[in-house]
């Protein structure tokens, strides 16, 4: 962390990242608000399900990305990172389909 | 290696060189939450498997009676807040315990900040609101599993077979065998993943006391560096992380 050494007691330090950290949270603050609103407006089905899992991800990216700084971290860290939650994703799509045939069959 | 014919270049096997420009302590936290990620990942696939295999509910929702025969709807289950006892208010405590995460994992990035500029006072307050945000969620917690275990004023008749002759009974409430809320599965996924959850943001409560603690007595402005500040942030934003995930699945679809 070379660029943080600044020892100096400066107010205007470190507001810019102050100000990206809010707006963050602004961010998440609206999506769940729409979620809520999605939530009780919206008739339950595909379309919904779709929904709900894209604002998730958009979540989880601002979370990962500017809370835990992901983003702004080497490639090679952002990748070995993201990799390995591709096998969860389709473990997830397996084993549901895997769970929608246990239903056929019962 | 063309490196030991340079004098000047650091050797990679004696310490003082970051691979993928990440501290040892922060490489290995993100190794970890990898390892975590498939922990929770692996009870959410789980429920998932499960109810899909699972009979769900047909007809209208505004119709919807609780039943062990089929899968619930969330937002008839969770619909109850303190002290208004009775009124439906489908998932809005929930939606007020995602809200309390959210905000400390921004109060827990602004003590990570304030660390990056050595601001000890600053440190230390954002790292109070973080501890008591993650108390208050426990605390929400405990009384969401409270209200699931104790149940309805009503509750829900089961017909059961039991020693071959069919006995309906009233269940109130749910444990891992009996749930009055939906199949007997659906409470013990709740209990797994939710319980499973508490038990990360507890520890994470008591992690970010031991930064609390040791930012009050000065250890980390000795040591020159906040870092454990951010080790421990990226612990606590998992943690909230999870709960987003925990929300849609179990709450919101």
């Amino acid at each position: 962390m070379a660029h943080v050494h600044e020892h100096e007691h400066d107010e205007n330090a470190g507001a810019e990242q102050r100000k990206a950290i809010w707006r963050t949270f602004w961010i998440l603050l609206a999506i769940t608000a729409l979620e809520f609103l999605i939530a009780f407006t919206l008739d339950a089905g595909v379309l919904k399900t779709a929904i709900f899992v894209g604002m998730t991800i958009v979540k989880a990216f601002y979370i990962v990305g500017e809370f835990m700084h992901l983003k702004h971290e080497v490639k090679s860290l952002i990748w070995s990172i993201l990799i390995p939650c591709i096998f969860v994703v389709w473990l997830l799509i397996a084993l549901m389909r895997e769970g929608g045939s246990i239903f056929d069959l019962r | 290696m063309a490196a030991t014919a340079q004098p000047n270049v650091k050797n990679v096997w004696l310490g003082g060189v970051e691979p993928m420009k990440a501290s040892y302590g922060k490489l290995m936290m993100w190794f970890f939450l990898i390892s975590d990620t498939f922990t929770f990942s692996a009870l959410l696939v789980a429920y998932g498997l499960v109810r899909f295999s699972s009979p769900a509910y047909v007809g209208q929702v505004a119709d919807f009676v609780a039943s062990p025969a089929y899968w619930p709807i969330p937002e008839k289950v969770f619909d109850a807040i303190p002290f208004f006892h009775g009124l439906h208010a489908p998932l809005v405590f929930v939606g007020i315990m995602t809200f309390i995460l959210i905000f400390s994992s921004v109060t827990m990035v602004l003590a990570v900040e304030a660390g990056h500029r050595m601001d000890r006072a600053a440190v230390e307050k954002y790292m109070l609101w973080t501890i008591l945000g993650g108390a208050t969620f426990l605390g929400c917690q405990a009384w969401e599993w409270t209200h699931f275990i104790v149940g309805t004023d009503s509750g829900t008749v089961v017909k059961e077979l039991i020693n071959g002759d069919w006995v309906t009974h009233t269940v109130f409430g749910a444990n891992l065998t009996q749930n009055q809320y939906g199949p007997p599965a659906f409470a013990d996924f709740f209990f797994f993943i939710t319980g499973f959850h508490g038990t990360h943001v507890l520890s994470g409560v008591i992690l970010n006391f031991l930064v609390f603690y040791r930012t009050a007595t000065g250890l980390y402005e000795r040591r020159g560096h906040y870092e454990m500040v951010e080790k421990i942030g990226l612990y606590w934003h998992f943690v909230d992380l999870v709960w987003v995930f925990v929300f849609t699945f179990f709450y919101l679809v």
